[in-house]
């Protein structure tokens, strides 16, 4: 049990990573990459609302009636959003002020539904806490190398910090503009999938070339 | 106004230059005629939730909405959330059951995309924008009908560009999911080109 239990902790952290193969959760959070510390915030965030709220419907997953469950699991993420909305207020205002709707969109956050959904309907809640963890992790890794990347080569800091030397204030780096803009971050998590299906070849999808093959909608959001 | 409009469909499109909807975006963004579909129904909601959530906001949820009950103090700007996402649930399924009643053939080739649209986070996300820059009636109604018709012709034109790609010889790692982050990339930065565009 604790084997399995290690598993569901570290299977979606790379090797069925929420974002990069399960294509979940990327809406709200690609526009608060900007800065790491941005990032962080709403990694913390989103892992808290994550967990609590597949331990939450796991433990009642016997008492909800299938036709109305969808209904009772968005009352319940909103619900815990906004604590976590109100808290970001009350402890870190200018956090909050940066990071402006966007942790009020964690409630139509694909990943959390579709975790609450797949997963912590089904099973017990240990394993649905580790579940939310694990892929709470795996999204934040994404989240924080992008962010990471586009800090780093956009402002030449890391949280605010100068790492690189600017020219405007006499060192050799002259910061990426562009890095700042929406499109970086598309094209850094392409390339970040790009690298870990050249690692991983059982994540490639298959060639639709033949164009007969039935392709499969998958509608999540 | 019409600066307004033109602002939310092209500068500030919700898909492109806020990420909102992004999975459904890249999800159902295979063939075109889908893409189409999702799109209409996309405006249609849009442009009726966006005016709803201000109403709703203006005159139960906002500091001060309570006044004539003699609760000038009440402020319930943080249930706004909730609020917001039950009333949209609610129109959806109501303009389902219409469109059943009234429209069966636009409601059969919307299919399955009206309740899908519920937990589209560019519909929130509208109506949270909405609130924050403190849009009127009027200017919430552009406002909708704006970001809806921008994300429709992005997702239309998205579906175009990768029914083409489905014959290209792309590298193995890059194929699917990969090239359509980098294809929205560029799409994006074709969009911020409209910067600063206002009219005369």
């Amino acid at each position: 049990m604790a084997k399995s239990n290690l598993s569901y902790l570290t299977n979606p952290i790379v090797d069925d990573n929420p974002v990069t193969l399960q294509m979940l959760g990327i809406c709200s959070a690609l526009a608060v990459t900007t800065s790491l510390s941005t990032a962080l915030t709403m990694s913390i965030a989103l892992i808290g609302v994550l967990t609590a709220s597949s331990g939450t419907i796991s433990l009642i997953r016997n008492h909800i009636p299938t036709s109305i469950r969808l209904v009772i699991q968005i009352t319940i993420i909103a619900s815990l959003v906004i604590v976590a909305d109100q808290f970001l207020k009350a402890f870190a205002y200018e956090m909050s002020l940066r990071l402006s709707v966007f942790v009020g969109l964690i409630v139509t956050n694909c990943l959390v539904l579709a975790r609450a959904e797949s997963f912590a309907m089904h099973n017990r809640v240990i394993p649905s806490l580790f579940d939310a963890l694990g892929n709470g992790l795996g999204y934040s890794l994404i989240l924080l190398l992008v962010a990471t990347v586009r800090e780093l080569l956009g402002a030449g800091s890391l949280f605010g910090m100068p790492v690189l030397p600017l020219t405007s204030d006499g060192g050799w780096f002259e910061p990426l503009g562009f890095m700042l803009l929406a499109p970086s971050a598309f094209f850094i998590i392409g390339l970040l999938i790009w690298a870990i299906r050249s690692r991983r070849h059982n994540q490639v999808e298959v060639n639709e070339f033949p164009l007969i093959l039935p392709y499969q909608d998958k509608p999540h959001d | 106004m019409i600066d307004l409009f033109f602002r939310s469909v092209f500068e500030e499109n919700l898909a492109l230059s806020f990420f909102l909807g992004i999975c459904t975006f890249l999800a159902v963004s295979k063939r075109v005629e889908t893409a189409l579909g999702l799109g209409i129904a996309m405006i249609i909601v849009q442009s009726i939730t966006v005016p709803v959530n201000h109403l709703i906001f203006q005159g139960l949820l906002m500091e001060g909405a309570w006044a004539w009950a003699g609760l000038p103090k009440a402020d319930l700007g943080f249930l706004k959330l909730i609020s917001f996402i039950g009333f949209i649930a609610a129109i959806v399924q109501i303009l389902e059951m219409l469109l059943d009643r009234y429209v069966p053939t636009l409601h059969r080739s919307l299919g399955i995309f009206l309740p899908l649209i519920t937990v589209n986070c560019a519909i929130l996300g509208a109506s949270l924008f909405m609130v924050e820059r403190r849009y009127d009636l009027s200017e919430s109604m552009v406002y909708g009908l704006g970001s809806g018709v921008g994300w429709a012709l992005a997702i239309v034109t998205f579906a175009a560009i990768r029914e083409r790609l489905r014959y290209a010889d792309t590298p193995e790692g890059l194929r699917g999911l990969g090239l359509a982050f980098i294809v929205t990339g560029i799409m994006s930065m074709g969009f911020s080109a409209f910067i600063g565009i206002r009219l005369p």
